[in-house]
């Protein structure tokens, strides 16, 4: 074969986000059509640089300018400056604002606040630069050796950048003005270090996460040395939260140089905001303004590196929180006249079902396609699709649970003859968990970590049933032991962690069928599992099935699995239903192209490798 | 030729807290692969075939046996020993979508090996053009970004990155699990083509007996860290000895519904009887 036959359509192009949360099984997870959304979108946000979107950002913007205002006057100081910093005046002394030559007045020492605070800018400029950069080449190094080597490094650093960290900084700083001579410029060295344990800690742990993926493996492999490994794929990830960190590292430097400039601490040639606003201070009853000026530019300045790292956030991390699940249900966009009347006999009936996800640029992007499908009581359907196809967003749809940002657009969803669509979460939840019941892919992340397995399904059972706390546990405890489960009463007393994966899923659907659920949605529900494990699962499904005459719904992936439990088959391919029937029909004697491909691609059970391997000295390319 | 012996491998890791002993994941495993040929290792989740790959990649310590590469042995080297094995065995990973850097043009990714290894850049260039053809990618797609690529597709471009130092072996570690059906009977082909041409070995890893089946000569199957069965691709996928295997071959579902309710029926006795020995 020469072509690659995967298409790069729209819904099927997932990015690098989609497998972080899979890892539970140690299986990969297939990006679901909620995920390729997400990440298509994400996509197409990335495209639009993120200088762009600093620049749409009015926060970042605003403050932007302000400094660049700001630093650029700092830095014209000798030229637009009308006196020394340092030039003073007797005649001068506290001169009032609006003098000719002394724009803003002069200080106590008759010196020009005007011309003070221009070259003030410049000390703050340099106090910045100094203490951020110190911070971040102490932090960034010492974060990447000590996240990426190993356990002993790690365990040094950790403890080295802790200790720094204990020092009272602003203590220390005054205490070392004897070895920093007064230097402004060296003690912000030194306050640079005092501040590279934040950045250290947040490198480290950037790191951490990092260093476990596959792709630095992969570049291990490749035989790339660790300083190349850092330098290319590491330092790479970590360029946001460090650049979003400088922004507040300036902003604390400049502060705290000010801070030991009003405590007199250093040299008081130095024009400074600190120092002024000390001279200011003297003089607060007698010249007022001259307090206001110096306080009011270091406001502007450190409030603005502020809200400048807070813009930077959520620019580069794209902060914006999603919207909390509230009680109103699935979005829908035009709701259908309900037409009442539970003329219809069929357990489920979805008719013309179209669901949406908003696309960056303000449309809509239908991954459910006017989808139609019936179910009756007691059948098993299986709804069968590659990756993106939709069927796990139907599934949804019809319990009532997909995502916020997705749209019901069109069609109807009836159950046992009442339409579900439109319905509120109150409305929907009597009929949730009892009348329709779902077993998830993933079994784990289905159980809360933080109870015991029992008392979950306990709460579950008496929510839907309204029973007592001790019948609910003698119901859950028959459950365990019907579904399978050795020691029903060591399973209930067990943490979620302390059960297998096989384990996990067999109590999840004990709790789906505690209600004798007449409709029992399950999406992937063998996937994540060893096939040994999977075909015990498949037996319990089939013997509850038949035990309580449910319907059920399954979604899968797997044509082995169709074969050995459903009824009827449904073929889904981007958004669409191209075929239904028996699984008779389907498997012997496929109409549809699609579903043809789909059978062709499974590989053959009696087709062993027979070519011998190719002789060692043969071509190599 | 032997290319790659493994005997008794151990690896154990760190338990969790201070003083845990560590817990062994493979208790002493053989196989060996000869050059040019595919050896299948298949077995459930938490049997330690990803470890084994894992061991040979030098990714993970080993705590006893010994690992040998055209006869020498290759554990506890240090990182330059390791480094000049790069252009000898490679891997393709499981996941496609963490296993390419995001920030990183194919065309980077790609070179990356060879410039390791001393190639110009326009060299690297050139042979970067060669193994995009390989793998059925088109030119262009060197100066794209791994997000553009659908999974199947980014499969093709680790495949291409593994061949890109001409290894002799390489470990593919469950390298079309995550892919879709129809996408995955096409790399699988691929990986057998490539093999063809080149004679590169492969150790492939894999959860799915159909999956080793198709492009294994021989056949490990792995169980808790154990090997219980070792044989040509026939014998161990289609006739079983080992109780594991005979288990784990009637599990799978095949895509027949009447075909299935027979193995099913197997599974059933098979299980019954082998309940009824132990």
């Amino acid at each position: 074969m020469t072509a690659p036959d995967e298409t790069s359509t729209g819904s099927t192009r997932p990015g690098d986000r989609v497998a972080s949360d899979a890892v539970s099984t140690g299986r990969v997870a297939r990006p679901s059509t909620e995920l390729l959304q997400a990440v298509q979108a994400a996509e197409a946000s990335e495209r639009t640089t993120v200088l762009r979107r600093l620049l749409r950002d009015p926060q970042a913007m605003t403050t932007i300018v302000l400094l660049l205002v700001i630093l650029i006057l700092g830095l014209l100081a000798p030229i637009i400056a009308l006196h020394g910093p340092n030039e003073a005046q007797l005649s001068m002394v506290n001169a009032p604002v609006g003098t000719p030559g002394y724009p803003l007045g002069a200080d106590e020492s008759g010196r020009d606040i005007y011309s003070r605070l221009l070259y003030s800018v410049q000390t703050a400029a340099v106090s910045a630069l100094i203490g951020a950069s110190v911070a971040l080449v102490v932090g960034v190094t010492a974060g990447l050796i000590g996240g990426y080597f190993g356990r002993v490094t790690q365990g040094v650093t950790e403890w080295l950048f802790s200790l720094v960290m204990t020092f009272p900084g602003v203590l220390m700083l005054i205490v070392l003005m004897p070895v920093t001579k007064g230097a402004y410029q060296a003690t912000m060295l030194i306050f640079g270090v005092l501040l590279s344990p934040g950045i250290y800690r947040i490198v480290r742990n950037l790191v951490l996460g990092v260093k476990n993926e596959l792709y630095v493996d992969a570049a291990r492999v490749s035989g790339l040395g660790d300083l190349r490994i850092l330098g290319r794929h590491v330092l790479f990830v970590v360029r946001g939260p460090i650049i979003i960190a400088a922004a507040f590292l300036c902003g604390s430097a400049i502060a705290v140089q000010s801070g030991l400039a009003f405590l007199g601490v250093g040299s008081l040639q130095v024009p400074s905001f600190g120092a002024m606003i000390s001279s200011g201070f003297r003089n607060l009853y007698i010249v007022p303004t001259q307090f206001l000026w110096p306080s009011l530019s270091l406001g502007i300045i450190t409030a603005s590196l502020v809200l400048l790292g807070n813009a930077l956030r959520d620019v580069l991390e794209g902060s914006q929180p999603k919207p909390a699940k509230v009680g109103a249900g699935q979005r829908v966009l035009a709701p259908e006249a309900a037409d009442g009347g539970a003329y219809d006999s069929r357990l489920l009936d979805i008719q013309d079902l179209s669901i949406a996800y908003p696309d960056p640029n303000g449309g809509l992007n239908e991954v459910v396609r006017g989808v139609s499908l019936d179910l009756d009581k007691g059948q098993i359907l299986g709804l069968v699709g590659e990756s993106g196809s939709g069927k796990s967003q139907t599934a949804f749809a019809t319990l009532g649970v997909l995502p916020n940002e997705a749209m019901i657009v069109g069609g109807s969803i009836r159950f046992a003859g009442r339409e579900l669509i439109g319905l509120t979460d109150a409305q929907m939840a009597p009929l949730r968990g009892k009348e329709i019941a779902y077993i998830p892919q993933e079994p784990m992340s289905n159980l809360d970590p933080s109870y015991r397995v029992g008392s979950q399904l306990v709460q579950g059972v008496r929510a839907t049933l309204g029973i007592s706390q001790r019948e609910a546990r003698e119901r859950v405890l028959a459950l365990l032991a019907r579904v399978g489960i050795a020691d029903p009463q060591r399973t209930f007393d067990s943490y979620p962690h302390q059960i297998s994966g096989g384990m996990a899923q067999r109590v999840l659907i004990a709790g789906a069928v505690a209600s004798r659920p007449r409709l029992l949605i399950a999406d992937e529900p063998t996937t994540a599992l060893d096939v040994t494990v999977q075909a015990e699962i498949l037996d319990l499904l089939r013997d509850l099935q038949a035990e309580l005459d449910m319907a059920v719904l399954l979604v899968t992936h797997n044509f082995g699995v169709v074969a050995d439990i459903c009824d009827r088959i449904a073929v889904m391919q981007s958004g669409r239903i191209v075929e239904t029937g028996t699984v008779e029909e389907i498997f012997r004697d496929p109409q549809h192209e699609y579903t043809m491909m789909l059978l062709g691609s499974i590989l053959d059970e009696n087709v062993v490798r027979t070519d011998a391997p190719v002789d060692a000295a043969g071509g190599k390319s | 030729m032997t290319l790659l012996d493994v005997r008794d491998l151990r690896v154990a890791f760190p338990g969790r807290g201070l003083r845990a002993a560590p817990v062994e994941v493979l208790h002493g495993v053989s196989l060996d692969v000869r050059a040019g040929e595919t050896v299948g290792l298949v077995g459930e989740s938490g049997s330690g075939k990803t470890t084994i790959g894992r061991a040979v990649l030098g990714l993970v310590p080993t705590s006893g046996g010994r690992i040998a590469f055209e006869g020498k042995d290759i554990v506890g080297l240090n990182a330059r020993q390791r480094r000049a094995l790069a252009d000898q065995i490679q891997v393709v990973f499981q996941d496609p979508y963490t296993s390419l850097n995001p920030s990183l043009t194919i065309g980077d990714i790609l070179s990356e090996p060879l410039v390791v290894q001393g190639a110009s850049a326009k060299d690297a260039r050139s042979r970067v053009r060669v193994l995009l053809d390989r793998v059925g990618l088109p030119a262009n797609a060197a100066s794209r970004l791994p997000r553009e690529f659908s999974g199947g597709q980014r499969q093709r471009i680790a495949i291409a990155r593994a061949l890109a130092p001409r290894p002799k072996l390489i470990v593919c570690d469950e390298p079309v699990s995550a892919l879709d059906l129809s996408t995955q009977a096409h790399v699988l082909d691929l990986f057998i083509d490539i093999q063809k041409e080149t004679g590169v070995a492969y150790l492939f890893i894999s959860h799915d007996l159909s999956v080793i089946r198709h492009i294994s000569h021989r056949v490990a199957v792995l169980y808790r860290g154990d090997i219980v069965e070792n044989g040509p691709a026939s014998e161990v996928t289609s006739a079983p000895a080992h109780p594991y295997t005979q288990r784990l071959l009637l599990a799978a579902p095949v895509a027949d519904p009447g075909e299935q309710r027979r193995r099913r029926a197997a599974r059933r006795a098979l299980l019954e009887t082998q309940g009824a020995m132990s």
